[in-house]
């Protein structure tokens, strides 16, 4: 039965300090299949995947990959790497000043004299093949997050390798990139390779895979094949709770409309990544930016905190015009962002949660007002309770939460500052199921409490279930609002592509 | 166990400076069981003064202390280091020199005075540095790399092209021991120079923000904080601790030599850092840690000089040392080290759950 596998591990341990992030877990992937691994934010996904790609070493167990007798011993990603695996890890792990191409064929020569003009001409033939709107000779950073994250699977999808791993790659891709990638699983799926995919979009899963391998806590919970595992029942294996327990999570409260007061208003806004737009938010609304990538709606909401150069534009906040042109201004005036990109403009990697989680408050109380280590403690106690942080102390460094929790972590940053307008750019962002919907219900009860907000989603079912206001982009423009009875998926999905009036 | 572990990550940074201080003194002690003995002597000033090889270290390693101290919140905001603190420093003696010959007589007055204002010079030439640094974004060493090249100059230019000297008990008293106090003078100013930071870091949030702006500079300033005027800040206050090291300096010699007050020091600054167990590309700092590394260097070379190698030799044998200390720091090595630890202490728990299990 199990002869076709490409990839065994048995008895993987992996201790952190504090932490026990794996015990004793088996993982299987077989030719030609792919293979969904879930669990809830800090399960232990991508610590597995880590310790079999050679970044972490492990604590015990075996790891056999087909083709490597006994035992396959891997010691870093290269050597992970040179056995035909390739992976696409959940932050990307690029070079952000290095151009498209150098990133696509870095570390791959393998001794042979390298062209670059070839490679040049190789990768932007690979980018347009897939779509990604980017070109060879482009400096990384200057990509938006999604372009970058579709360079990572690019660059690991046109390498030869048997097992392929995907660790949550479609967390800030849109639907039609996600088709794409989909695509491209397929393929290579009928080509042999067994792929590993990591998501928190039941949907996806359901979409692509053949197998789920299911974590919970660092331990195994089990191994199913799709047509055995409903979603509703996946759902309750992640989180070890019944289902009666889970019913009331669909339930999302009311969307709240807001007040009349206008909390904030710009007209002609534009910075030196947006062009002009005109926006308002009243007081207890939830709104959203909604469009395809790069059509500009993290860009608007930059405007608007300030995080961009502001080249123009009158903005009023609770009716008196006031000046914002840096983050501090925008936070003087009681709005908060929480930025899409987190590991390049949210942690602060090597501070510890407690310091992550005091940061925009301290920031907000002023320089000669250091909060006493006793108030940092209660707040950041609050928090992680509040959020269910899944941290080993207080004290530990943000950067080794899983990806869901450090998410979580600057949530809390900014939702301890109380703000009057919170700007919220992808908050779910590989968050769990479970907690996605508590993370919309307290956006819906802070709109209650007076709170505004914009939620900023790339999916679209999410903005929906939040937002009493949707503002379409298109090119970097506005090209519509919808209000009310015309929030529909569909007519979303038309203005997005251009079919109104 | 949890309070324990609390306690490693607190001093975690500081064990290998630590054990390597421990090393150090029972390598003396094992050469010379009287190394570290403490006496009582009369001075050239006719002052009761304590004596011995552990005074005269902690003394000698004021300046540097101090200095990297300043060195540690540059290196933590800007994540590279300033290469001209020597030149600076030696501009600061020059304008405090200045300022007291300057006045009819030198009195307490004049030399508060004087250092004032030679804590402001030195400011000033940092908000050169820190304005290259932070606003043209250019590479710290590369900035600082011009007044490393022209700071003695202008030292000398100050005072008229002159090697001044000064005859007065007060500067003895500032470089050596005031009378009626037996311990010297510069130690004292060490300690004064860190309660003054530690006040800073107790009342503003100096500490945080340094930290923040060295880890990552994007998200500091999606944070409303301003990195260009951390980065000053932190320029200003390592011009602080300059100026005071350069009074001590001249304290010490009575006179301003340009060419040799505080000469070489900005690289053993550096490595004071280093041993500290600081990363050098900014961000987590401890300033204790510094400390700790400037006495390691002191120690270092006054032992050699005890067991009477050449000042020629001093120097590598120095090198030596430093390099293993320095790379005992180092991330690979402790990462190591730790999974080492972690395995050696687990394999029995380990042996035994699996024994259970069977
Ligand atoms: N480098 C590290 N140091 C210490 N603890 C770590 C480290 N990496 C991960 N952990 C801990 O191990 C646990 C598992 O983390 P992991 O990143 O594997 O979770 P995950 O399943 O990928 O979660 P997510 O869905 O949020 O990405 C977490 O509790 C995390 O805090
Ligand atoms: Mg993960």
């Amino acid at each position: 039965m199990q002869n076709d596998a490409v990839l065994k591990m048995r008895g993987i341990c992996k201790q952190f300090p504090g932490t026990r992030a794996l015990n004793n877990v088996d993982f299987t992937l077989r030719r030609g299949e792919i293979h969904a691994l879930m669990g809830e934010n800090g399960a232990g996904k991508s610590t597995l995947i880590k310790v079999l790609t050679g970044v972490y070493e492990k604590d015990g167990g075996t790891i056999w990959v087909e083709g490597t007798g006994e035992e396959a011993h891997i010691h870093s990603p290269q050597d992970a790497q040179n056995i035909g695996i390739s992976t696409v890890y959940q932050e990307i792990t690029l070079c952000p000043n290095l151009t498209v191409a150098e990133n696509m064929f870095i570390g791959r020569g393998k001794g042979q004299l390298v062209h670059w003009k070839d490679y040049e001409d190789r990768a932007d033939g690979i980018l347009r093949s897939l779509g990604i709107p980017a070109r060879a000779k482009q400096e990384l950073s200057r990509c938006s997050l999604a372009v970058q994250q579709m360079v990572a699977i690019a660059r690991a999808v046109d390498m030869q390798c048997k097992v392929l791993i995907l660790d949550e790659p479609t967390s800030s891709l849109d639907e039609k990139e996600v088709a794409m990638l989909f695509d491209m699983m397929r393929d290579l799926k009928s080509r042999g390779v067994g792929i590993v995919f990591v998501t928190h979009f039941l949907e996806q899963v359901y979409e692509v895979s053949d197998r789920i391998t299911v974590l919970r806590n660092g331990e195994l919970v089990g191994e199913y094949v799709i047509e055995d595992l409903p979603q509703v029942e996946l759902v309750a294996k992640m989180m070890g709770k019944n289902l009666n327990d889970l019913a009331d999570l669909e339930q999302v409260g009311l969307k709240s409309q807001g007040g009349q007061e206008t909390v904030y208003q710009a007209q002609a806004l534009s910075s030196s990544e947006s062009r002009p737009f005109d926006f308002s938010i009243r007081r207890g609304e939830v709104n959203g930016f909604t469009g395809l990538l790069g059509s500009g709606r993290s860009e608007s909401v930059r405007a608007v905190f300030g995080a961009d150069r502001i080249t123009g534009g009158r903005v009023q906040v609770n009716g008196k015009p006031v000046r914002i042109s840096k983050p501090h201004d925008a936070m003087k005036n009681g709005i908060g962002y929480l930025p899409e990109d987190r590991k390049r403009d949210g942690i602060i990697a090597d501070l510890s949660v407690r310091e992550n989680i005091v940061l925009a408050l301290q920031v907000m109380k002023g320089f000669f007002h250091p909060m006493s280590k006793a108030q940092m403690e209660a707040f950041a106690d609050e928090y992680i309770q509040a959020l269910q942080i899944k941290t080993a102390s207080q004290d530990t460094p943000i950067k080794s939460l899983s990806g869901g929790n450090q998410q979580k972590v600057i949530l809390a940053r900014w939702l301890l500052t109380h703000p009057d307008y919170l700007i919220l750019d992808e908050p779910t962002r590989g968050i769990d199921v479970g907690t996605k919907l508590e993370i919309q219900k307290l956006v819906l009860k802070l709109a209650e409490e007076n709170m505004s907000v914009t939620f900023i989603s790339s999916e679209i079912e999410e903005m929906l279930r939040v937002c009493s206001r949707l503002i379409v982009m298109r090119d970097r423009k506005i090209v519509g609002e919808l209000t009310g009875s015309e929030l529909t998926q569909a007519n979303v999905m038309k203005t997005i592509a251009g079919g109104e009036q | 166990m949890d309070k324990q572990r609390k306690l490693f990550a607190g001093i975690g940074q500081l064990i290998i400076p630590l054990v390597a201080l421990g090393l150090l003194i029972l390598f003396n002690l094992f050469r010379d069981p009287g190394f570290f003995s403490i006496g009582m002597a009369v001075n050239n000033s006719g002052n009761q003064v304590l004596t011995g090889n552990l005074i005269s270290i902690i003394d000698s390693a004021s300046e540097l202390a101090i200095i990297a101290m300043g060195m540690t919140l540059v290196t933590a905001a800007c994540g590279g280091q300033d290469i001209s603190v020597g030149a600076v420093g030696a501009i600061s003696g020059a304008v405090f020199v200045k300022v007291l010959l300057g006045a009819p007589s030198i009195t307490p007055g004049i030399v508060v005075l004087g250092v004032i204002l030679c804590c402001l010079a030195t400011i000033a030439f940092m908000m050169f540095n820190g304005t290259l640094v932070s606003v043209f974004k250019i590479q710290p060493m590369i900035a600082t790399l011009i007044l490393y090249s022209c700071g003695r100059s202008i030292a000398y230019w100050i005072n008229g092209d002159a090697t001044p000297q000064l005859n007065s008990p007060i500067i003895t008293s500032i470089g050596m021991t005031i009378p009626g106090v037996p311990v010297p003078t510069p130690i004292f100013v060490v300690i004064l120079a860190g309660l003054l930071l530690l006040l800073i870091f107790r009342r503003t949030t100096t500490g945080l923000y340094v930290q923040t702006v060295g880890i990552n500079q994007g998200a500091a300033r999606l944070n409303g904080i301003d990195p260009v005027l951390i980065k000053l800040l932190s320029f200003a206050l390592l011009g602080v601790c300059v100026s005071l090291a350069s009074v001590i300096g001249v304290g010490r010699l009575g006179q301003l030599n340009h060419k040799t007050l505080l000469v070489d020091i900005e690289m053993d600054a550096i490595l004071a850092v280093a041993i500290g167990g600081n990363n050098l590309g900014g961000g987590r700092f401890r300033l204790s840690g510094s400390i700790l590394g400037a006495y390691i260097i002191q120690m270092l070379t006054t032992t050699l000089y005890a067991m009477n190698v050449s000042p020629v030799n001093v120097k590598t044998y120095k090198a030596i040392v430093i390099i293993i200390i320095v790379v005992a720091g180092s991330p690979v090595v402790k990462n190591r080290l730790s999974a080492l630890w972690s395995r050696m202490r687990s394999g029995g728990s380990q042996a035994a759950a699996s024994k259970g299990a069977g």
